[in-house]
């Protein structure tokens, strides 16, 4: 195991998670994406606080990481509840006008 | 030993990742992304961060549970019957994923990385906690009226009746129109 290896997986895990968000259409799978590109960001940050700064500061940003994971994934749903009202429906193409 | 368990956990990530836009229906996707998590939590608690690793996989498992819920309540059937393949522009997200890959790939062999840099705190969790309650009380603030003002905006994306319904646009008069709660 070297930073090198650790953050290859990282980049594997953010492209997938990038796949995910630019391709689906339904808003809780482009949710899904996104979180699979934070999970990359959350093991690289992993990756540099152990091999390169391994100070309690390292392990802030990865809280901080974590943090924005939780926001994205409340606004996420409580978006997805608000189109499903609207709408009827959870798939982005239903939601181009989000006005009323 | 490490090493084993580092690649087994990588493959576990990466295929589940994978598995996620794979399989034919949201709650087997949403299986294994909590897998994804899991693998990285466990990751995480390797390389001696077990504070954040398990947090990590207790957030993700609650996620799992709430997106579970959110699929009974909006799908009204089982989501795990529901086939569902529902994307656009599947090449282009494919050739760009791939072509970010390439690049994050390239940055990561080209640069020469140092070996590895100073030995972690004997226990990195109380270290953290020490951060968090002295250096780094800021960052913890931040956190914490993020955190209120997304309960704040969740509860107003979700209301069924905000105030706009009530009182219209301007939000000065009481809107006539029965839909929007005129007349109650």
């Amino acid at each position: 195991m070297t930073l090198q290896t650790v953050l290859l997986v990282a980049a594997a895990l953010f492209s997938v998670g990038l796949y995910g968000a630019l391709s689906q259409q339904v808003l809780v799978m482009i949710m899904m994406g996104l979180e699979l590109m934070i999970n990359g960001l959350l093991l690289a940050a992993g990756a540099f606080w152990w091999f390169l700064n391994p100070t309690p500061t390292g392990q802030v940003l990865l809280l901080v990481i974590l943090a924005a994971m939780t926001v994205e994934m409340a606004m996420g749903f409580a978006v997805a509840t608000l189109v499903h009202r609207h709408r009827r429906s959870d798939m982005t193409d239903d939601a181009t006008e989000l006005a009323g | 030993m490490t090493d084993v368990l580092f690649w087994s956990l990588s493959v576990v990530a990466v295929v589940a990742g994978v598995t996620v836009f794979v399989v034919d229906s949201m709650a087997r996707a949403t299986y294994a992304l909590a897998v994804s998590f899991v693998a990285v939590g466990a990751t995480l608690v390797l390389v001696g961060s077990d504070y954040l690793g398990a947090v990590t996989v207790l957030m993700m498992v609650m996620e799992m549970a709430v997106m579970a819920v959110y699929m009974v309540m909006f799908m009204g059937m089982n989501p795990a019957l529901m086939p569902m393949s529902m994307v656009h522009d599947k090449r282009l997200a494919i050739a760009v994923s791939v072509a970010v890959f390439v690049l994050l790939s390239a940055g990561v062999l080209a640069v020469p990385w140092p070996s590895r840099r100073g030995v972690p705190a004997v226990d990195p969790t109380t270290e953290l906690g020490r951060d968090l309650m002295g250096d780094h009380m800021l960052v913890m603030m931040g956190v914490s009226v993020v955190m209120v003002a997304t309960i704040v905006a969740g509860l107003v994306l979700a209301l069924h009746r905000g105030r706009y319904q009530r009182f219209g646009d301007d939000l000065r008069t009481r809107s006539g129109h029965p839909r929007h709660g005129g007349g109650r």
